[in-house]
């Protein structure tokens, strides 16, 4: 048997490495359906924020070969709600958390995280997830994700309400020329990890009404088809890694993961951790299929342990 | 079924196809889904994976039920009605007996029954009617006097007419081309049939257009209208987010509701039709978390 566990920092061992992905699994209750969400390492929670939040209008999705384009526009509850209701239920059936947070500005990421700490079900929290692929109110829009600076302040700002022990994991978008200096910023900064990659911008017209398929003209471009983005993205900041240029800490992989072969490709550029988000929607238990899939691959290749998978690619 | 999908009321199965059959414009597919016809109630849905594990149309196409034999002799068994119209309902329609298909369900809330033997009137725009007859049956049992209305463009994209006239006591056909029935919408004959049977319920199952003026016309006429509503799905089980409609909550407040959990059946004087608009839903102005000048 694989030994499957794995620590991504404050001394949280996860019994594995699997998680969902921010905004592909709500918050439990629907996936606990179909599976127990206590049987993953850990469940990834739908990016809150300070105040409840409506969303985009609709149609808010597109399919595009092997993936999906979605503007759901962070709809949700705000995180009053999610501390009162989401986080203790979560705690209720034996989940390990990673809340995902963000804002719209560097002090909304601050409140989020100290509301956060300050809430009843913090025991459950195992990390926090820092979603900076947000519109910054204050640079006309631009993402954070985009801007080292930017970047480093919310990762920051964040590291300062949080007690020690809870790594803080900043989640990069692979939108940017050099996503290594992204991750280099948010380090530096003060992030206990990096989760690779959100989706890229994509965008696709209806051609019978010959205008912009979602109502909010963008969108979020994810599944299968981005997996080689994913890999690419952690290979190059592992490398970093691997040559001094940022510190070495956990990277959590996610993008276009539906089998363990996915999972594992994504371990071998450098993943300690899998998110699967996607492919939930087209199979609602794939998470725990694929920890057994990635249970079996290791087994069947001869790892005792997971972690002596996490980075093999590097220098083969 | 193991315990956990007993107390959800939801299992994932891989059924087999065990008939298909061209029905006009329309295919009428009976799967093999065991634990699914158990649980099913009129008006939920089921949501199918299209082409298999490795598949590169990754999202699952929901459909309402039209029918289901718990105790069949294949097991239970689930019928649905699917027009192919893109490449996931092409791929489902083409499946010949004794292959399978991936199918989630039951989802989403059934259509509320009432609890006294009030008459109904049942309203099914094209294949649209397919969970109407199941529907009407169990009013029936209950005692409820039901009343059928049929309406598409064309003959050939009516579903059920014949199954109507027998599962109902009296069936009303409209075409917008006057090719069967008489000419007109749907909500033509309804202010008379609501009127003549002094129906208390309206149900309502089909394009969004249509299930706004029977809202309209069953409010004018005194009765509740319980509509099924159809809005893209990505995965059916309430975790993406796409399905969402504006909806007037208990506390009067208007939220983007999931339409795959919080429907697909919704109280038609509930949904802000105001801001439905070309195949947009906008999100109104007073909905809870509206953008703030600026935008999101």
């Amino acid at each position: 048997m694989v030994d499957l566990s794995v620590d991504l920092g404050g001394g949280h061992r996860l019994p594995n490495p699997l998680m969902t992905a921010s905004g592909c699994a709500a918050n439990g209750r629907e996936l606990h359906r179909f599976f127990d969400v206590a049987d993953l390492g850990a469940f990834v929670t739908k990016s809150v924020m300070a105040d409840p939040r409506s969303g985009r209008g609709t149609p808010r999705m597109a399919e595009t070969p092997s993936g999906m384009l979605n503007s759901i526009g962070l709809q949700g509850p705000g995180i009053e709600a999610f501390v009162d209701e989401d986080l203790p239920w979560l705690q209720s059936v034996g989940a390990r958390v990673l809340p995902s947070i963000a804002g719209s500005s560097s002090t909304e990421y601050a409140h989020v995280a100290a509301t956060l700490r300050a809430s009843r079900a913090f025991d459950a929290v195992i990390g926090v997830e820092v979603n900076i692929s947000c519109p910054n109110v204050a640079n006309r829009g631009l993402v954070f994700a985009c801007d080292p600076l930017a970047s480093a302040k919310v990762i920051a700002l964040v590291r300062e309400q949080l007690p020690r022990d809870i790594p803080v994991f900043a989640k990069l978008s692979p939108d940017v020329t050099d996503i290594t200096a992204i991750a280099a910023a948010c380090v530096k900064a003060g992030a206990d990890g990096l989760t690779m990659i959100n989706t890229l911008l994509g965008m696709v017209i209806d051609t019978d009404r010959m205008r912009p398929q979602l109502g909010g003209v963008t969108g979020g471009l994810s599944g299968p088809g981005i997996r080689p983005v994913a890999v690419r993205a952690i290979w190059q900041v592992r490398q970093a890694m691997f040559e001094g240029r940022i510190r070495t800490v956990p990277i959590i992989g996610v993008g276009g993961v539906r089998t363990g072969r996915d999972a594992l490709e994504l371990v071998a550029a450098g993943a300690s951790a899998i998110q699967v988000g996607t492919a939930v929607f087209n199979d609602p238990s794939a998470p725990v299929r694929v920890l057994r899939e990635l249970c079996e691959l290791l087994d069947a290749k001869g790892f005792e342990r997971f972690t002596d998978a996490v980075a093999v690619a590097h220098g083969r | 079924m193991s315990e956990r999908q007993l107390r959800a009321r939801v299992t994932q199965v891989v059924a087999e196809v065990i008939a298909t059959r061209r029905v006009g414009a329309y295919q009428h597919l009976t799967l093999v889904a065991p634990g699914v016809a158990e649980l099913a109630r009129p008006g939920q849905f089921v949501a199918l994976a299209v082409g298999g594990e490795t598949s590169g149309t990754l999202l699952r196409r929901s459909f309402s039920i039209h029918k289901v034999s718990p105790s069949g002799t294949y097991g239970g068994t689930v019928e649905i009605v699917v027009s192919a119209v893109g490449t996931g309902t092409r791929w489902i329609v083409d499946r010949a007996p004794h292959d399978t298909i991936d199918v989630v369900g039951p989802l989403g809330k059934a259509f509320p029954l009432p609890t006294d033997p009030v008459a109904c009137v049942l309203v099914g725009g094209g294949y649209g009617s397919a969970p109407l007859f199941w529907l009407a049956a169990e009013l029936r049992e209950r005692g409820c006097h039901v009343e059928m209305v049929l309406g598409a463009a064309s003959e050939d994209r009516l579903f059920g007419v014949v199954e109507a006239r027998r599962s109902c006591d009296g069936v009303t056909v409209t075409t917008d081309d006057g090719s069967a029935g008489q000419q007109g919408w749907v909500s033509d004959p309804l202010p008379e049939i609501i009127e003549r049977t002094k129906a208390g319920v309206v149900y309502g199952c089909g394009p969004m257009g249509m299930l706004e003026s029977i809202t309209r016309v069953a409010q004018a006429h005194g009765a509740v209208a319980q509509v099924a509503v159809e809005e893209s799905m990505a995965c059916g089980v309430g975790v993406c987010m796409t399905c969402v409609m504006p909806v007037v909550g208990a506390d009067g407040r208007t939220r983007m509701a999931r339409s795959c959990v919080e429907g697909p059946v919704f109280r038609g004087d509930r949904v802000r039709w105001d801001s439905f608009d070309g195949g947009h839903a906008r999100v109104p102005d007073d909905a809870v978390g509206a953008p703030k000048v600026g935008g999101h």
